[in-house]
Parts: C-alpha cells; sequence; structure tokens
C-alpha cells in the first residue's frame, strides 16, 4: 500500500495518539513519578510534576520492611509454580488434541472453554470449606494449584492453537525420515513449539500474577502474594502516597514489561483463538 | 532394489471405505503414476504403501519382504509432500541432511552426501538459507534433496508439482524424469495432471473411488482403454463420446471419437455442426462444435486452422479410431 | 498418521487436563448447588437441614439482591460502552499512520497489566481522594468544590476505574483486527467513490463486527466477577450502592457464613454467566471447523 499521506495530516493524528496514549498512561506515569517523591511533595498543592527532589527512600523503606520482599516472593512463587505445573499438564493434552484429533476432541475442547466461563463465586464457597478443611487456607500450594487449574482451559487452548500450526505432513516426514519418536520431540517438535508454549507461558504468569479473585480470598497474610499485600494499603498506609507508589511500582514493573512483549499472544490467548 | 507388490490391501476410515481392494504389482525401476479423480484415494494408496496409514486388510510387500506391520522409516521409502513439508527451522542443509543424521551415519559421509544431492538439484548457492527464504521450485528441489540422500529403494510423490506455477511445472517435470533416468529408482508418483502422467509414467495406474480401473502403459491406455472412464480420463481435450441412433448405427452403445481423430471437412463428411468457440494456440486449433443433433464436441486441427465463429463444418470419425462401449461402459 | 496405537496415547495425554478441571469445576458446583437447598451456616454447626427452594426464596426476597443486581448490570454495561466505543475509536485512531506507532501501543495496553489491587489504590486514593487526589487538587485549581468521587459518584467511580483496565484491552483486539482488515479491499472501495464514513460503515464495522461480538462476550465474562476493585474502594458501599452480585454472594458467605445463601447467590450467578457464555462459545466453537 504505497499511499501518500501529507505530512500535516500525519502530524495532527500523532499528536492526537499521542495525547490519548499518554492520558491513558497517566495513572501509571504518575504512580512511578510519586514514587521517588518524598511523603511531603507526593501531595504538595500544586502537583509536583519532575521538578522535586528525587529519592529512593521509599524503595529502601518498602524493601526494609522485610514482609514486602515475602510477598513478592510468594507472587514468583505462586505465578512460576502455576504456569509450570499447568504446562506440564497442557502440553501433553493439547499436543493430542492437535495431532491426534478424535470425534470428541471438539467437545472435549469447547467443555475445558465452559468451565472458564463459569463465574468464581459459583465454586467459591465448596472450596473455600474444603480448603478450611485440608488445611490449605493461606497455603502458597493452595493458591497456586487452584491458580493453575483457572487458568487452564487457557493454556490448553492457546497451546492448540499453536500446535495446530505446525503442518502435519512435517511430522510424517520426519517419521518417514526416520526419526524416532524420541527424536521427533527432539529435533521437530520442540522447535517448532518453543516459541507458542514461550508466549503461552509469558500470558500465563501475567494472568497468575494479577488475580485477584482468588488470592484475595484464599489467602491472607503468610500465602499472600502481592494482590493481597497491597489490598492491605487500603488505609491507613495507603495515605502515604509514596510508599504506596513505590510498592505498586515493584509489583506492576515486571508484569509491564512481559506484558509488553506479549501483546500479540494477549489477544490470541484471551480471546481464544477466535481474534489473531 | 525396489518391488512393490499390494496383495488385496482394503482401508476404511470410519464407516467409510476408502480403498475397497487393491492389487498391484510395482516393478524394481519402474515410474508407476496413480491417477484418478479428486477423492478416489491416490494419496491414501501412497500413504499406505508409506506406512504413514495403517492398512485394514491386506498385505503390503517390499522386495518380497512382508512390511505391512512396519514403521514407515523401516520401509526404506522416501516420501516427498505436496506441501514440501520441510523442517522450517533447519538450514537447507541441515534438512536434507536430517534422514542421515537419524540413521546415524558419519558426519563426513552426510556432508559428502549432501554435497552430491545439492550438485544434482542445483541447490549449492542455497544451502545455508532457511525454506523460508526460498522460491517454490527451490523448496521442491529440497524436499527432492531430502528424499535422495537417503538412496530409498524406491520414491514416493504426492502431487509435488501441484503448488508451482505452469512454467516451472513444466521444467520440474523434465527433472524429475531425468532423476529417474538417471537413479534408475522405483518412483510411485500421485498426479492428477494427466499430462504428467503421459510424459512420466513407465506404468499408469488409474483409480476411481478406490478401485483400479485399469493398468498399463501410457499408450497403452490411450489406444486400447479398457472402458468409458478410462477412454475418458487418458487424453487431452478429453474424448467425445456420443449416444444415441449415431452409436446405434455402429452396434454400441456410446462411441468415443478423440478430438485429434476428427476429419474436418468444409464440404462433405457424416455430420454436419457449427463452430461455438475456436482456440487457436498456433501448434494446434481447439474447434468447439455443437452438432446438428445438439450434441457439443471438440475437435483438434493440427496448425492454423482458419475459421469463423457459426461457420458449418462437416466431420468424419476416422475409421479404425473409434471406440465403442456398451451399457455397462465396457469397450467391445 | 492416524494408527490405533496413537490413539489410545493421545487420549493418555488429554486425560489428567480432563479428570483435572472436571474435579475443579463440576464438583464443586455440585456442592454449591447441594449447599443451596440446605439451611447451612457455619456459625451454627450441625443445624443443617434440607430446605428445598428457601434458600432462593430468602436470596430473591432479599432487597440486596435486586439492587446488586442492578448494579451488576449497569457496571457491566456501562463498562462494555465505554471500552468498546472508546476502544475502537481509539484502534482507529491507532491505525492511521502516525509516528511512533509502537510506543503509542506499548502505552495504551499498559494499564491491562496492572494488577485490580494496585489499580483500585492508587485510583481510590492518588487520584479520587478529595482532599490530596489530584482530580481534587485539579478542580480546586479551577477555584471547584473537590469531589468525593467514591462517596458520591461511587457505582460511577468503579466503573471509570475498571474501565480504564479494559479499555487497552478492546483496543488492542480492534487493532488486531483492523490490521486485518485486507487494504486492497479500501482501496477498491476508496476507487468506487465511498467517503471515510461510508468505507466505516460499510467496510471497517462489518470486517470487525466478530472482534467486538468478541469483546463484549469475554470481558462480560469477566466483569461479572468484578471483585477486587469494590473491596478494596468502597467494601461495597455506601450502602448497597457498589454491591453486585458477586460481591453480595463474597460477604453472604465470608462474613455472614450463610453458606445456604451464597450457594443460592453462587447458582443464580453462574445462571446468568451461562447465558452469556452460550452465545461465547457458538462464536469460539466456529472457529474450530
Ligand atoms: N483421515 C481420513 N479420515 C476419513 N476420511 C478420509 C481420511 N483421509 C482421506 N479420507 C477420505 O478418503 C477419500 C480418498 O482420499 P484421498 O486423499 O486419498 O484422495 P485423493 O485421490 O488423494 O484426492 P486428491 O486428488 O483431491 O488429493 C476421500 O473421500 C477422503 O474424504
Ligand atoms: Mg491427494
Amino acid at each position: 500500500m504505497a499511499r501518500k499521506v501529507t505530512n500535516t495530516r500525519k502530524w495532527i493524528f500523532t499528536c492526537l495518539a499521542w495525547g490519548v496514549a499518554l492520558l491513558i498512561f497517566f495513572p501509571i506515569l504518575w504512580t512511578i513519578l510519586t514514587s521517588f517523591k518524598t511523603e511531603g511533595d507526593a501531595v504538595a498543592t500544586p502537583p509536583k510534576f519532575l521538578f522535586f527532589d528525587w529519592t529512593l527512600a521509599n524503595y529502601r523503606e518498602v524493601q526494609a520492611r522485610s514482609d514486602y520482599f515475602s510477598h513478592f516472593m510468594n507472587s514468583v512463587i505462586i505465578a512460576l509454580g502455576s504456569t509450570a505445573l499447568g504446562l506440564l499438564v497442557a502440553i501433553p493434552a493439547a499436543w493430542a488434541m492437535a495431532f491426534q484429533p478424535g470425534k470428541q476432541t471438539k467437545n472435549v475442547l469447547m467443555w475445558m472453554l465452559s468451565t472458564k466461563m463459569m463465574p468464581a463465586v459459583g465454586v467459591l464457597i465448596p472450596i473455600y470449606i474444603l480448603f478450611q478443611r485440608m488445611g490449605l487456607l493461606d497455603s502458597r500450594t493452595g493458591v497456586l494449584i487452584v491458580l493453575m487449574l483457572m487458568n487452564l482451559p487457557i493454556i490448553i487452548w492457546m497451546l492448540y492453537t499453536y500446535f495446530r500450526e505446525i503442518p502435519g505432513e512435517i511430522l510424517e516426514a520426519s517419521r518417514m525420515d526416520g526419526a524416532s519418536l524420541w527424536n521427533e520431540i527432539r529435533y521437530v517438535l520442540t522447535p517448532m513449539a518453543v516459541p507458542g508454549i514461550a508466549s503461552t507461558m509469558l500470558l500465563n504468569i501475567i494472568l497468575a500474577w494479577n488475580e485477584a479473585f482468588w488470592t484475595l480470598n484464599l489467602t491472607t497474610s503468610r500465602a499472600a502474594p502481592l494482590t493481597t499485600f497491597i489490598a492491605s494499603y487500603s488505609s491507613p498506609e495507603g495515605l502515604f502516597y509514596a510508599k504506596l507508589s513505590a510498592a505498586s511500582t515493584m509489583a506492576i514493573a515486571p508484569i509491564l514489561i512481559m506484558g509488553w512483549f506479549s501483546q500479540k499472544q494477549l489477544v490470541r490467548g484471551l480471546t481464544f483463538g477466535a481474534v489473531k | 532394489m525396489g518391488a512393490i507388490t499390494l496383495k488385496n490391501v482394503r482401508k476404511t476410515f470410519g464407516e467409510t471405505e476408502v480403498i475397497p481392494g487393491v492389487d498391484l504389482t510395482i516393478e524394481d525401476g519402474e515410474f508407476v503414476v496413480f491417477v484418478g479423480p479428486s477423492g478416489c484415494g491416490k494419496s491414501t494408496l501412497l500413504r499406505l504403501i508409506a506406512g504413514l496409514e495403517d492398512v485394514t486388510s491386506g498385505q503390503i510387500l517390499i522386495d518380497g519382504r512382508d512390511v505391512t506391520g512396519e514403521a514407515p522409516a523401516r520401509r526404506g521409502l522416501a516420501m516427498v509432500f505436496q506441501s514440501y513439508a520441510l523442517y522450517p527451522h533447519m538450514s537447507v542443509r541441515r534438512n536434507i541432511a536430517f534422514p542421515l543424521k537419524m540413521a546415524g551415519m558419519p558426519q563426513a559421509e552426510q556432508e559428502k552426501r549432501v554435497a552430491r544431492a545439492a550438485e544434482i538439484l542445483n541447490l549449492g548457492p542455497y544451502l545455508d538459507r532457511r525454506p523460508g527464504q526460498l522460491s517454490g521450485g527451490q523448496r521442491q528441489r529440497v524436499a527432492i534433496g531430502r528424499a535422495i540422500v537417503r538412496e530409498p529403494s524406491a520414491f514416493l510423490f504426492d502431487e509435488p508439482l501441484s503448488n508451482l506455477d505452469a512454467a516451472l511445472r513444466v521444467n520440474m517435470r523434465v527433472e524429475i524424469s531425468e532423476l529417474h533416468n538417471n537413479l534408475k529408482t522405483t518412483m510411485v508418483y500421485v498426479t492428477h495432471d494427466q499430462v504428467e502422467a503421459m510424459t512420466m509414467a513407465d506404468k499408469i495406474v488409474v483409480l476411481r473411488a478406490g478401485r483400479i480401473e485399469q493398468v498399463g502403459s501410457p499408450l497403452d491406455l490411450y489406444h486400447k482403454p479398457v472402458n468409458q472412464f478410462v477412454a475418458g480420463f487418458i487424453g487431452s481435450p478429453n474424448m467425445n463420446f456420443l449416444g444415441g441412433a449415431t452409436a446405434a448405427r455402429r452396434g454400441a452403445h456410446v462411441i468415443g471419437i478423440r478430438p485429434e481423430d476428427w476429419v474436418i471437412s468444409r464440404t462433405e463428411g457424416r455430420v454436419k455442426g457449427k463452430v461455438t468457440v475456436a482456440e487457436h494456440l498456433g501448434s494446434d486449433t481447439y474447434l468447439h462444435i455443437t452438432l446438428e443433433d445438439g450434441n457439443h464436441i471438440v475437435a483438434r486441427s493440427p496448425g492454423e486452422f482458419p475459421v469463423t465463429v457459426g461457420e458449418e463444418l462437416f466431420l468424419t470419425g476416422a475409421e479404425g479410431r473409434i471406440y465403442k462401449f456398451d451399457e455397462q461402459g465396457l469397450a467391445v | 498418521m492416524a494408527t490405533l496405537h496413537q490413539r489410545s496415547l493421545a487420549r493418555l495425554m488429554v486425560a489428567p487436563s480432563v479428570v483435572l478441571l472436571f474435579l475443579w469445576m463440576i464438583v464443586p458446583l455440585g456442592m454449591t448447588l447441594w449447599f443451596s437447598f440446605q439451611r447451612y451456616n457455619l456459625l451454627m454447626p450441625g443445624m443443617e437441614e434440607f430446605t428445598g427452594l428457601g434458600n432462593y426464596r430468602y436470596f430473591l426476597s432479599d432487597p440486596g439482591f435486586w439492587i446488586s443486581l442492578q448494579n451488576t448490570l449497569i457496571m457491566v454495561g456501562g463498562i462494555l460502552a465505554i471500552t468498546v466505543i472508546g476502544g475502537i475509536a481509539i484502534a482507529i485512531l491507532i491505525d492511521q499512520p502516525i509516528f511512533g506507532q509502537g510506543y503509542v501501543r506499548i502505552l495504551v495496553i499498559a494499564p491491562f497489566f496492572v494488577m485490580p489491587t494496585v489499580s483500585a489504590l492508587v485510583w481510590k486514593n492518588m487520584f479520587m481522594n478529595p482532599v490530596n487526589g489530584l482530580l481534587g487538587q485539579v478542580s480546586r485549581a479551577f477555584g471547584a468544590q473537590p469531589v468525593d468521587w467514591l462517596s458520591q459518584y461511587p457505582l460511577f467511580s468503579i466503573i471509570v476505574i475498571v474501565s480504564w483496565q479494559w479499555l487497552p484491552f478492546a483496543t488492542l483486539i480492534f487493532l488486531t483486527s483492523l490490521q486485518s482488515l485486507d487494504s486492497e479491499q479500501v482501496e477498491a472501495a476508496e476507487m468506487d467513490g465511498a467517503g471515510i464514513w461510508a468505507r466505516f460503515t460499510n467496510l471497517t464495522l462489518p470486517h470487525m463486527g466478530r472482534a467486538i461480538t468478541v469483546v463484549i462476550l469475554i470481558e462480560t465474562i469477566f466483569l461479572l466477577s468484578v471483585f477486587a476493585e469494590i473491596l478494596v474502594t468502597t467494601n461495597g458501599g455506601p450502602g448497597y450502592q457498589t454491591t453486585t452480585l458477586t460481591y453480595l454472594v463474597y460477604t453472604q458467605a465470608l462474613l455472614q457464613f450463610d453458606v445456604g445463601g451464597a450457594s443460592a447467590g453462587g447458582i443464580i450467578a453462574v445462571i446468568l454467566a451461562n447465558i452469556v457464555a452460550f452465545f461465547l462459545m457458538r462464536m469460539i466453537g466456529k472457529t474450530l471447523d
């Protein structure tokens, strides 16, 4: 499409688009900026944008509260653990359904999707009671398992749509070429599947990290990830804007960066392949 | 060595019977082409030979050895797929070497064989590229290269040229024929392009609905089709079929006359018709003619045949070149 | 490539996922259904008894239920309207030839990656707080009385916060869909003399139809379960003003320990979600063919 666009037009749209983008991004930007202010500067009137005493004190202070770090670690363990466990279960399933589809495959996939449609409150009570009986309330294992199960349909679906793009003829070719099952997996399947698996993993880590229904309901202190921990800033600590901002920035930064890398896959994953 | 024998091979997918029972012998070194309309089971038959599908019943022998239950790799065959099925993450070199690596061949020997295949197929300059960076024809050559390095006892091709444009298709057709002349290895080739079938094959197998209609050399099939289906399928443009009184006069249910077997005249002949379309190819002229009795036929005249649309011509079927078929469509 | 041996192996590979999901959804759902017919309060152990539809009657006659249902609908509807219309507008804007398109995209998508509790807290304290919040400061700068958003317009505030989180999602999907619009089609329409508006209504919108449906359905599924934002900002209040169905079930179960009543509410939520899900599944089912 070699269309000539007048420069003026391009500049107008550029300004408009950047304006909208900065407006949408502003709350995040403001949080990041505030995290470098002193508590005084954070609530100053008029608000200070860039010209304040930049300080790392808030980060140091939030870090110094040993509990922040332990909650951060809870988030890491829960997000990575549930993702790893989910992939472990989902890869063989997606694999089989993509390459050995049977008569029921489509129905199984749709059923898996339907479990994702179930609102969490529908199963909150039994899960809560079961966890209470089994001593899994406020335990990392408990949350980890729940998040794994919650995201399992998305993982399977994403992997399935990726795997299905690997042409079956290539696998047949490798079989003709004398590759054993192990060699087929090692030299042909894995290299072709890794990009899909990686983006599935990334999206799932994001979803697990930000999950805030089950984490809030099933954890209180010991196993609380950042979602629960930050919720406890609600009051009165929430009024210490600078520290709240520092804690928030640390909580969202890793995911923000990961998210930027996986925006394309995000669309595909969250729409179950309906939009690519 | 690469003689392949199919003994009463059947294949069903669930309820549907795709191959109801095929017996076929392919001699060592032969170039055998499977032709037939779409969905008649050509690919299925080839994949049964390759071992990519299990036979439902029957036996497959290669050089007298029963391979019916054997894994594809153990059968010593190589296959070239319609989509080429190259490994996208490997360079051309590694693609071609892959079967050798799987066979555990020493590195030095692998390199020697890859180099030779590259030379035969003119792939030298592309060895370090990925398949994604090659043209369709080059990919096709890589796929063939991957097949020949193994020195298989037979090659299986499933419509290898159907993704190429017309000019390239002609080139590759010649290349594959030359390859066969040089290697003298058995080749089983699936196509629904009958020009490919006629020009490449030592032996053509015509399939319809999973059944073998006729097996024979291209000219056998051209001159002595056993039934109306084969007669209509082999030859281009297709044979003209005339029924009714015209056929009855010759004691047949249907008669067939090939476009090239009409004697065309402006003054006299057995039937009269009006030209509706004239296709001037330079080397030949194809005349589409509506006969007085309403039948449409195609006639071919060598060279330039000056004619205007709507003109009336007389046609006569060349004596001795008229095929007769009975009610069951069998040649009489 | 389908030999018998491979097919049974395939079943074996799918089995763990199926079993796990079954245990995770169907079993608890069955329990919820069972509880919903019981009088069951955690504060009164040993008093469990079958009450038939008693819990449903109780839940449906609770004024809180109808308010929360209304709140849920207003919230979901409002957020959908904002994100779909805003998302289409922003997607079209970004899709124009502009400088730094990649960066604009990155900025716009960012809020989607912010965890709900953080965005709720940031909005509550740093923006909507009438004393120190940025919005209050801005209105004071213009000489106006600062608004206490979360007490004066609580539901609207929640809608704003959640919309901010979901607008990026809608935008990203619309943008993806726009970029798959065949540019030759657009050029053909231009050749046919179609103006900007005609191109939008006749080409762009129909092309995005699928994406719009998917966004509406998927957001609905997630929005029906909005929880953290309410818990952190208003706790469902003032009064019942920001109590949604999800939140109501939560208070019933984990604050009042009324398992039976909460379960009845949970089942009602499931039924509502299933109505939406029915359409969503049909949409996605088509992509399988
Ligand atoms: N895996 C399968 N399951 C069920 N039916 C199949 C399967 N593979 C092929 N068939 C059916 O078997 C018949 C023969 O298919 P096949 O692919 O062998 O045809 P073909 O002659 O190669 O056709 P084409 O010229 O179009 O490639 C078709 O009717 C097809 O629908
Ligand atoms: Mg075929």
